[in-house]
């Protein structure tokens, strides 16, 4: 068991074409994804890969020929809202996006709209899924996690892959690891996979890495406050990060006063979530 | 990328937004050639991007065009918060009665733009929300449906303004919010709106903060970029595709990812030594890459050890680690280096970088400490 992910997705990549595209969707199908089809417009009725994947024009076709359930995308951030909305008017019920660098008003059109659709977002700016021993949506590296117990959550990508590593490290195996992105807007947050890691039956214990920026891990606190029996384990990044800079995320920045490290950190310990002064402490604190 | 107050009320104004008469200039005697063409009386505004320029003595009435040369002189002779007046804006003084604030940002808790305006205008809005909240009126936009005539309305009434302002007011705010919609801003801002004696609403100072991720659709906008309010550093390393961000320790920071990246300047400064940079190398990490941002990194002199810090992902360790030796032969330095490769073919990439002369470290924080070691012995040594 897992979240979001397992050996039923069935994946369509938009994008497939491109040099990001292709080399995970390689990657996906190495690690034993059920990648299904691709999509990139004007280029419908090719093959990719040894003919192992077929190349639809849009994402309506290639959900109506192949059944695909998940979408992950790879397109430029230019054209990344279209084709969200695209995956969503094509009915695909779980749509990752990757592409980092998309423009703000683009995503709170994005979200407004896929909140009236209910369909469901992960990212952008995000390094996706990875259910380890199932399935891998993205480009979480799929041999630095084994399957296991912890879910993981993460608004980091290179960050989350220390946590998964140390994890492994220390015979730690995940259930699921989501990276939610590190976008100011985004299609899932952390509240929403607390409460799919407190449902699941096989996770254990919840590792939540934030970082400056927002509130979002102010409103986790009070989430995991509220519903959560299940333990959850702490990181936020930027503690030294100075005021009113970006610091490489669009969302991790401290402004007015708000999206500090210090007050997140001091909201997670205050319902009794364990908080990592460094991420290689977080196993012990498991 | 923020702009300055007269690019953002000119923005406005293409928009029906009432703005006072007047111009920039980049002189002295231009000044005062623009305060002969306005007549009466001006406000001479220093345009620089930092908050606070009426506290500095940034912004000065005249009240003849003699005068306004003289303290245009004085204001371009300024630095502001160490950032150099350059141009400085001449407008007609406006008959204030009365001072409004409106505004429009991202609310990223909500998801949504949100309208905010106050009849405490005039002051810094994050004050207002401070000290008394209930003056602020915010109203959430749907970004797909936009700003709707009603929510104008709430508005107008929630700051008691009175009814004869209500349509004029109901233009500005629809006109602020297409100002803000069409250049991707993340925050439009008119502080004040003022009432003048003669009954009308003018935007007498305006604020643009831009999504720098939207620019691609802006190429008009992105040319007003000043360069002043970012570090000769933070610029170079732009050209490369590198994020980097200058501070003022003096422990150098290398490192894939931005999240990794803040995560090693806390760890650096958990271990009692100070980071002298955010520096995200991001994916590929060319030797290129890797050079350019080793220059810009060795360019700051209290840099006194560098701390690589590699995840291996799906870039695999060996290339980053090729990347490096062929940086490193690229910038000679006598600076120490601390490396730390971990993850996907981690074990070829430290063989490569075994007769390189740096220093090497398992775990992020044993990298850590090296680095703070190396750091205070270096310093040591050069003194």
């Amino acid at each position: 068991m897992s979240i979001l992910i397992d050996s039923s997705t069935r994946l369509l990549v938009q994008g497939i074409t491109g040099n990001e595209g292709i080399f995970h969707t390689k990657q996906m199908l190495d690690y034993g994804t059920a990648v299904v089809a691709g999509v990139t417009p004007g280029k419908g009725g090719e093959w990719v890969l040894a003919g192992k994947i077929p190349v639809f024009d849009s994402v309506r076709i290639a959900v109506n020929a192949t059944g695909a359930n998940t979408s992950v995308i790879f397109v430029p951030a230019r054209f990344a809202a279209d084709a969200i909305f695209e995956a969503a008017d094509a009915g695909v019920n779980l749509i990752v996006c990757i592409t980092e660098g998309i423009p703000v008003q683009d995503m709170m059109r994005v979200r407004s709209y896929l909140d009236q659709k209910g369909a469901r977002l992960v990212g952008p700016n995000c390094p996706g899924l990875l259910t380890p021993g199932e399935s891998k949506v993205g480009i979480i590296p799929g041999n630095i996690a084994v399957a296991g117990s912890v879910g993981v959550i993460s608004r980091s990508g290179t960050l989350t892959y220390e946590v998964l590593y140390a994890l492994t490290q220390n015979e730690m195996g995940v259930s699921t690891c989501v990276g939610i992105g590190g976008d100011p807007i985004n299609g899932t947050n952390f509240i929403d996979c607390l409460s799919m890691f407190e449902e699941d039956p096989n996770t254990e214990k919840v590792v939540l890495i934030g970082e400056i920026g927002g509130t979002d891990e102010e409103r986790a606190a009070e989430f995991i406050n509220g519903y959560m029996t299940k333990p959850v384990v702490g990181f936020i990044a930027g503690r030294t990060a100075p005021p009113g800079k970006r610091m490489g995320h669009a969302g991790a920045i401290v402004e007015g006063g708000s999206g500090l490290a210090a007050d997140k950190i001091e909201s997670l310990e205050a319902v009794g979530v364990k908080v990592a002064s460094h991420p290689e402490e977080i196993p012990s604190l498991l | 990328m923020k702009l300055h107050e007269y690019q953002s009320k000119q923005f406005f104004a293409r928009y029906g937004i009432p703005i006072p008469k007047g111009r920039v200039a980049a002189s002295a005697s231009e000044a005062k050639q623009i305060a002969e063409e306005l007549g009466g009386r001006f406000v001479i505004k220093a345009q620089v991007l930092v908050g606070g320029r009426g506290k500095a003595g940034g912004i000065r009435l005249a009240k003849s065009p003699t005068e306004a040369e003289d303290l245009a002189t004085q204001i371009m002779a300024m630095n502001i918060k160490g950032l150099p007046v350059r141009k400085v804006l001449v407008d007609e003084a406006a008959n204030i009665k009365e001072e409004i604030y409106l505004g429009i940002t991202n609310d990223r808790g909500e998801r949504k733009p949100v309208m905010m305006s106050s009849s405490a205008g005039g002051v810094d809005i994050e004050q207002v929300a401070r000290e008394t909240p209930e003056k602020i009126i915010r109203v959430h936009i749907d970004p797909l449906l936009g700003l709707r005539d009603y929510q104008a309305r709430d508005i107008a009434a929630g700051i008691d303004l009175p009814r004869d302002y209500w349509r004029t007011f109901g233009e500005i705010a629809r006109g602020l919010w297409l100002a803000y919609k069409d250049s991707d801003a993340t925050l439009a801002e008119i502080n004040p709106l003022v009432i003048t004696s003669d009954k009308r609403l003018l935007a007498v100072d305006g604020k643009m903060v831009l999504d720098d991720n939207a620019l691609f659709r802006h190429p008009d906008l992105t040319e007003m970029r000043d360069l002043d309010v970012e570090a000769p550093s933070e610029i170079e390393a732009r050209k490369y595709g590198l994020s980097f961000i200058k501070l003022d320790g003096s422990i150098g920071c290398m490192v894939n990812g931005a999240g990794l990246a803040m995560t090693t300047m806390d760890i650096i400064k958990l271990f009692g030594g100070d980071p002298a940079n955010f520096l995200d190398i991001g994916g590929g990490a060319s030797s290129e890459k890797v050079a350019a941002a080793l220059r810009i990194i060795l360019n700051d002199p209290n840099v006194k050890a560098v701390l690589f810090n590699i995840f291996g992902g799906i870039t695999r360790g060996d290339e980053v680690a090729r990347g490096i030796l062929s940086a490193l032969e690229a910038v000679k330095t006598d600076v120490p280096m601390v490396i730390r490769l971990v993850g996907t073919n981690a074990e070829e990439g430290r063989k490569i970088l075994a007769d390189a002369d740096m220093i090497t470290a398992d775990t992020l924080a044993d990298a850590a400490r090296k680095a703070v070691a190396a750091a205070a012995s270096h310093a040591g040594s050069v003194k």
